[in-house]
């Protein structure tokens, strides 16, 4: 079957003062019809950069794309031109922000936000634009959509906020949504409520989804598959049973055991990950993190990993996987009782 | 309610004004008669003070003062006996009004699309173009300015009538040289207003629903940008106003300013008192009306809430 979304060899710079900053390097992924793809990594890993590649919202200058195709059905986007690209945006492809505080036009009828990508993209009327705009609000959980629809974003909660953007984003049931840390700025309670109204809205309208999260209960909770970004490269993809229980690179290692285990009442310790993120500047030529890991070899600061495919649809970018070194599993119950 | 509130606030405004006004003036020594003291006999002087009730005490003079304000009534002039100082400012307002609201039309139109232009083309050619021609625009005075208009586009290029009034020709130099000040400033603040908001998160939202750089730029971004510029547009229209007195000099425009300003060298004290309370009258609810517009343009402040 043809991908909903198939990401080739992605390549983004930033042109910075202090130099080239190469945000996202030879990303590849795909996307299926219906499908929830999470994207895990810490802070500037280039999750947002690789996304809002899809988009077309890296701003240029300082940004550019090096390289690499998104194929998005049957189309590359990247060789789209703005007019073309914009028939895509927040039609067949819905984004929501992180932030839905600020994320929101606050001199803008929160209505005339919704209906507006109704306007432009479903030439829908005024009036047309108006009831479905209600009816998204309504969807999304939004009680008293009518008296809603005539409110500005101030006078909305956080969290209704949000769920006003995903309205926005779905109001032309686009095929993709892309979420980049939707539940990130919202309270403990309402993040669970917003993950569960895109749950449902994935399950009712068929979209796919990408979340971009830090939190790898939320991937556990919400998506089929999950990618590991780390230093702008995709250190391990794989299906999300298959990464919790079969993880392949240290630095997933690293991520699996800074979740706290709340089954447990034994308080154990996160453990954050030793050392600092990678310089982007300057990339060393072997793997990104090499410097921080704990069973780097010498090549691994000579030479990038290749794809090491473990099983159907799982790949992790670490020489450990090479048949010629030693077997990672030993390392992985080192790595385990080390930490215990 | 807002608005009550703020209309009672402009009306105190006005009366302080006012009274400060008559105060001033009384302050002066001398009176309005005092040069003609050695020309007339004392009891024809007398006469005419008390025409002008100069004769009763100062605060039955304050009472009667703000009596005629009351009703509107401005009282006569002192130098031309047959004319009142309502009839003056009637006579001279329309010209005043004129120049005045084509300077700020331009200033307005043309500072906000310079301001938006600039922003839209951050660090690019046209951006330094504009704020070239802001900054020369708030370094030129009008007074320096104006006379240079006068020479290059009447008398070397003849295009445009030297000085005077009558037609819209006349007017098109003196509402250039008034705008291009408050011009220049609206632009600079518009810039720097429009590339925050251009940055803002919401306009990634608006990019992201697919619209046109158009409707991104006019109906998510300006709305945004121009309320910190509405903001400061009183102190603007404050100087403009004021600019005119130069203004209205200069072309030799049968204005109020010009009124205004023969009036202090005649010492016609009723029609100064009269013109200086209808200028602040003019500012006062100018900045009244400013701040109301303000409130409907950011939805976040209420113009039925108590609070500022
Ligand atoms: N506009 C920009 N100009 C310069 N550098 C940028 C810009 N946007 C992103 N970058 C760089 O790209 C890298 C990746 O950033 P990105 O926002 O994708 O990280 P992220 O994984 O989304 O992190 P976070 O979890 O904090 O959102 C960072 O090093 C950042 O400095
Ligand atoms: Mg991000």
């Amino acid at each position: 079957m043809e991908h909903l979304l198939k990401v080739d060899q992605l390549k983004v710079n930033f042109n910075t003062y202090g130099g080239e900053v190469k945000a996202v390097r030879d990303v590849s992924f795909h996307v299926d019809q219906g499908e929830i793809v999470a994207i895990v990594g810490e802070s500037g890993s280039g999750k947002s950069v690789t996304v809002q590649s899809i988009m077309g919202l890296i701003p240029s200058p300082p940004g550019m794309i090096k390289g690499g195709s998104i194929q998005f059905e049957g189309k590359d986007l990247l060789t789209l031109s703005k007019r073309q690209m914009r028939k895509i945006k927040g039609s067949k492809i819905g984004m929501i922000f992180q932030d839905p505080m600020t994320s929101l036009n606050p001199t803008m009828k929160v209505g005339k936000q919704i209906a507006e990508a109704l306007i432009t993209h479903r030439n829908f009327s005024k009036a047309n634009a108006k009831n479905k705009a209600v009816e998204m609000l309504k969807l999304v959980g939004i009680p008293n959509p009518e008296a809603r629809f005539q409110q500005y974003p101030h006078e909305y909660s956080g969290g209704m906020r949000q769920r006003a953007m995903i309205a926005i984003a779905l109001a032309c049931s686009p095929d993709l949504l892309i979420a980049d840390e939707p539940t990130t700025a919202l309270d403990v309670t309402i993040q669970a409520q917003v993950l569960e109204l895109m749950k449902e809205l994935q399950k009712k309208m068929n979209t796919a989804i990408i979340l971009i999260t830090h939190d790898l209960g939320v991937v556990a909770e919400t998506a089929q598959r999950v990618l590991v970004m780390y230093g702008g490269v995709v250190v391990e993809s794989a299906s999300v049973m298959e990464l919790f229980e079969n993880p392949r690179h240290p630095y997933t290692w690293g991520l699996l055991q800074s979740i706290p285990d709340t089954d447990t009442s034994e308080k154990k310790r996160l453990v954050p990950i030793a050392g600092s993120p990678p310089d982007l500047f300057s990339p060393p030529k072997g793997c990104p993190f090499a410097p921080r890991c704990k069973y780097a070899m010498d090549i691994c600061l000579e030479e990038m990993p290749t794809d090491y495919d473990i099983s159907d649809g799982h790949t992790a970018k670490c020489w450990l996987n090479d048949e010629r070194a030693p077997h990672p599993e030993t390392f992985a119950r080192l790595g385990e009782t080390e930490n215990a | 309610m807002y608005i009550v509130k703020r209309f009672v606030t402009m009306l105190l405004t006005i009366w302080v004004i006012a009274s400060l006004t008559f105060i001033i003036m009384k302050f002066i020594p001398g009176d309005p008669f005092a040069s003609d003291a050695d020309v007339l006999p004392e009891h024809v002087l007398d006469n005419m003070r008390a025409k002008y009730h100069l004769d009763e005490p100062i605060p039955v003079q304050y009472v009667l003062y703000l009596k005629s304000l009351v009703m509107f009534d401005l009282g006569p002039s002192i130098q031309s006996e047959t004319r009142s100082v309502n009839s003056i400012i009637a006579s001279g307002f329309p010209a005043s009004a004129t120049l005045g609201i084509q300077a700020i039309i331009v200033a307005v139109v043309f500072g906000l699309l310079l301001g938006i232009i600039a922003a839209l083309y951050h660090n690019r050619l046209l951006d330094y173009i504009s704020m070239v021609i802001a900054i020369i625009g708030i370094s030129v005075p009008s007074f320096i300015l104006a006379p240079l208009l006068i020479n290059y586009f009447a008398v070397k290029w003849g295009m445009l009538p030297v000085a005077s009034w009558g037609s819209f020709q006349h007017s098109i130099l003196p509402s250039i040289a008034l705008a291009t000040t408050p011009l220049a400033v609206i632009a600079r603040f518009m810039r720097s207003s429009m590339i925050e908001v251009m940055n803002q998160n919401y306009m990634k939202t608006a990019d992201a629903k697919g619209l046109s750089s158009f409707k991104i730029v006019f109906n998510h971004g300006i709305r945004n940008a121009i309320l910190p510029v509405v903001s400061f547009m009183g102190p603007l229209f404050v100087s403009l106003i004021t600019g005119t007195f130069v203004i209205e000099k200069i072309f030799a425009i049968p204005g109020i300013g010009k009124y205004f300003v023969d009036s202090i060298f005649n010492r016609d004290y009723p029609v100064i008192m009269g013109t200086t309370v209808f200028f602040s009258v003019i500012l006062v609810v100018t900045l009244f009306l400013i701040d109301i517009s303000y409130r409907f343009i950011d939805p976040r402040i209420k113009l039925t809430s108590k609070g500022d």
